[in-house]
């Protein structure tokens, strides 16, 4: 049979115009710097909101500065009232969860550096790719504009509970078009996951270079493509409960609305519904994104940390990937323990018990993995270490909170108390923050070919680390006292004597959150006028920098890699990189 | 005599270490030839389609809890018949799958040179289109029908989910009818790739298998 020459359009070619290079780019790189540029935006916009929130808890008749222009029914003189406080709330938790935690460490660095690390010219879906940003970005946008409508935002919380967040504006401020913007916020959000999971997906399993055998794997692409599989079956139930939400709140349905509930003296006309139906899809779906957040974060870590440490984890590739297969698969039975004060059987809470306490094993596991692999080991402490090492302090520091939590007997003492706060805030909040920014540091020299600068970076660490300890720990320890969450006013007996910790708590998350300012500065600074960085600063050795930083459009120069080693090749100050056929000097 | 020993074709055995597509993706003919087509073992569009199908599968398995659950609550039920078009419409849909793989043995045909037509699988791609488009139609008829008989989305929960079942796997057949498009479009420029058409195909498949079920559930459930 003939052959007929068949070329490989392996790639689009490089564009010309500002456009198609900056803002509708198909280049993964850049889609993944348009994802971290999102992040941080709704990470200040997140943080901003919570110095307002803890302002006004410590001082709760202190003016602030803006609220009053930005809202005057909600916050009349810049005094917020306690509806606008759950607005508030509710938005940072939205913001923080969804545009920050999810996308940051996931889409963020996952979408620059996968295809690197697999080797690949791009995502195997690069178009599709491109909309999964832009259906991010025009929900970011959603989500903000409720601040700006005259309803102002919801005020039903990250998790939306029905029925409050399902009869509309009659349960309260922010319950009419604030809700529903957020709901088709989150649907956007879903749809943008869906499709960013499943391009993950497919360029792991089809576009890996020649030898580059799944267990050769770099460990943070390990962490993203096990995440992407997670993300997709729990998006893939959001999506279709926010469709249900909203037609409680638009088509008169009554999926989650109960008969004879009244709000605010009116009778409600719906008839039958279940809101604890709403809890159960929303936490099939929560309870797996809360691991959605952190598994980047496993993965990233246990990337990051072989380079400083200069020799491989424990267990090699296998430990740590099998634990974190081990949660993220579990993750999917445990959703009941965020529901034991629900109303739901007691009998049920036991179902979600055990094996909540077993998914503590494989994290476990990783945590030892990670610490015993510092034994003996030549650590050099660059800053992408120490947020690696803080990442492992504030994990086991919150994990440990989710023994108490994890049992239906203390759950429901501490279940409406501040502990949780404090708890989530460890555990899925700033662990992963920690490890974006571990990650930050790490490939920032690769994104943007200038070092950041070290003195600055180590400054921002240790004053965050210190910061969110004052801050959150004492969170913990108010709520073991009975501070209880989502008031915006200690004003009972018992919470009185809570007020000096609480002042506490606030001056510290003013100083953490003026922190920030530094890793901006270092960041602005640094890409522009930062030290020219190597290819390979660290002596690293996966395919990231084994090319030019930044890497060009293709990420290789039309070479074709062959691997041929594992990603944790170091031997003290000796290292191989994956593609060289160098004898190996680990054995992985 | 000479006795011509032909070797044993190769069987590549290195598929079980197998790493991927070696970077490369996306092999479609330089000059529009169809027959020059070539695919990789692994394929995005193909394994692609399996996650789709995988999320597709969670979200409607959501909505299956739901009614299980929602029922369970046993309030606010009425009595809904299922309009006797859904059944014609199933037909409809189990037609238009036969046909499609009419499409892909004649489309097989022409890429091997057997059959010199392009219009016979352009043909076999519209039937299936146009079938599809019918059984759209006919969805419509069937919310129709419940329309008439004043059973509206929000009447009773049993028609709240009827609507809900229907309508969202309308929406999923509209996709597929899309892909069906894409297809045709690709055939007419003769860059089509095999994997492109395997991966439109298995969608649409799905999409009878999850009318069934959705037929089954409604059916019982309702």
């Amino acid at each position: 049979m003939a052959q007929t020459s068949v070329r490989a359009v392996a790639h689009h070619a490089p564009p010309q115009g500002f456009v198609r290079k900056y803002i509708f780019s198909v280049d993964h790189k850049v889609i993944g710097i348009q994802y971290l540029t999102l992040s941080l935006v709704a990470a200040f916009v997140g943080m901003a909101l919570s110095w307002a929130m803890r302002v006004h808890l410590a001082w709760p008749d202190v003016r602030i500065p803006l609220l009053g222009w930005l809202s005057p029914a909600g916050a009349p003189g810049g005094v917020m009232t306690p509806e606008y406080y759950l607005s508030l709330m509710t938005m940072h938790g939205t913001i923080m969860a969804f545009f920050v935690l999810t996308a940051a460490p996931f889409a963020g660095f996952g979408n620059f550096m996968l295809p690197i690390h697999v080797g690949a010219a791009d995502m195997a879906f690069p178009r599709l790719n491109m909309s999964s940003f832009w259906v991010t970005f025009v929900g970011f946008l959603l989500a903000c504009a409720t601040f700006f409508i005259p309803d102002g935002p919801p005020l039903s919380g990250w998790t939306a509970y029905a029925p409050l967040s399902a009869v509309g504006p009659v349960a309260g401020p922010g319950q009419g078009w604030g809700q529903n913007l957020w709901g088709l916020s989150i649907a956007m959000f879903c749809i943008a996951s869906l499709l960013g999971a499943l391009n993950f997906i497919v360029t792991t399993l089809d576009l890996r270079t020649k030898g580059l055998k799944l267990s050769r794997l770099p460990l943070a692409t390990w962490g993203w493509f096990i995440d992407a599989w997670v993300s997709l079956l729990a998006f893939a139930v959001l999506l279709p409960t926010c469709l249900l939400l909203v037609l409680d709140r638009l088509g008169g349905t009554s999926f989650f609305i109960p008969g004879g509930l009244v709000f605010n003296d009116q009778l409600q006309p719906h008839s039958g519904g279940s809101p604890l139906l709403f809890q159960h899809l929303f936490w099939f779906f929560g309870h797996p994104e809360v691991y959605i957040i952190i598994l980047p974060a496993f993965g990233i870590v246990s990337h990051i940390m072989p380079t400083f440490i200069r020799k491989p984890l424990v267990g090699g590739w296998k430990v740590i990937t099998f634990s974190e297969i081990a949660v993220g698969t579990l993750s999917f039975v445990v959703w009941g323990h965020h529901m034991f004060v629900s109303g739901m059987s007691p009998y049920m809470a036991m179902v979600f018990s055990v094996p909540t306490l077993f998914i503590t094993i494989p994290s476990i596991i990783a945590v030892l993995v990670w610490v015993f692999s510092l034994y003996g080991a030549n650590i050099r402490f660059a800053t992408p270490l120490l947020y690696s090492l803080g990442f492992i302090s504030l994990f086991i520091s919150g994990g440990i909170g989710g023994f108490f939590l994890a049992q239906p007997s203390t759950d429901s003492y501490l279940h409406a108390t501040s502990f949780v706060v404090g708890h989530f805030h460890f555990t899925m909040g700033l662990s992963a923050i920690f490890a974006t920014f571990a990650g930050f540091y790490y490939w920032f020299p690769k994104m943007f070919g200038r070092m950041m600068n070290e003195k600055l970076g180590k400054l921002h660490f240790w004053i965050t680390f210190v910061g969110v300890y004052c801050i959150f720990m004492t969170m913990q320890l108010t709520g073991f006292a009975g501070a209880v969450r989502r008031y915006s006013a200690l004003v009972d007996d018992f919470m009185i004597p809570l007020i000096p910790a609480n002042r506490f708590m606030t001056v510290a998350a003013l100083l953490t959150g003026a922190a920030q300012f530094i890793f901006l500065y270092n960041a602005i600074w640094s890409r522009f006028k930062g030290r020219k960085a190597p290819d390979n600063p660290w002596g690293a050795t996966t395919l990231e920098w084994d090319t030019t930083s930044p890497p060009p459009f293709d990420n290789f120069g039309g070479r074709q890699l062959t691997v041929y080693h594992g990603p944790m090749e170091y031997d003290g100050e000796a290292s191989v990189m994956q593609t060289s056929p160098e004898a190996s000097v680990a054995g992985t | 005599m000479a006795t011509t020993i032909t070797e044993p074709p190769q069987i590549d055995l290195s598929l079980a270490d197998y790493s991927g597509n070696d970077g490369g993706r996306n092999l479609v003919p330089a000059e529009g030839d169809l027959r020059a087509s070539r695919d990789h073992p692994l394929e995005p569009a193909r394994t692609g389609m399996w996650v789709t199908l995988g999320a597709i599968t969670m979200s409607f398995a959501a909505l299956t809890s739901a009614l299980v659950v929602r029922q369970g609550v046993g309030m606010g039920w009425g009595h809904v018949t299922l309009p006797p078009v859904l059944f014609i419409n199933t037909l409809v849909l189990l037609v238009s799958s036969v046909t499609l793989e009419f499409a892909r043995r004649s489309l097989t045909r022409y890429a091997q040179g057997s059959e010199s037509q392009m219009a016979v699988p352009m043909r076999w791609l519209g039937i299936t289109l146009s079938l599809g488009l019918l059984f759209v139609a006919g969805q419509y008829m069937a919310w129709l029908r419940l329309k008439s008989e004043g059973l509206y989305l929000a009447t009773n929960t049993n028609s709240s989910f009827f609507y809900v079942f229907t309508g969202v796997h309308a929406v999923h057949v509209l996709g597929g009818l899309a892909g069906l498009v894409y297809v045709m479009s690709k055939l007419h420029r003769l860059v089509l790739r095999r994997s492109t058409f395997a991966a439109a195909a298995q969608y649409w498949h799905f999409m009878d298998i999850l009318w069934l079920y959705l037929l089954f559930l409604l059916w019982t459930k309702i």
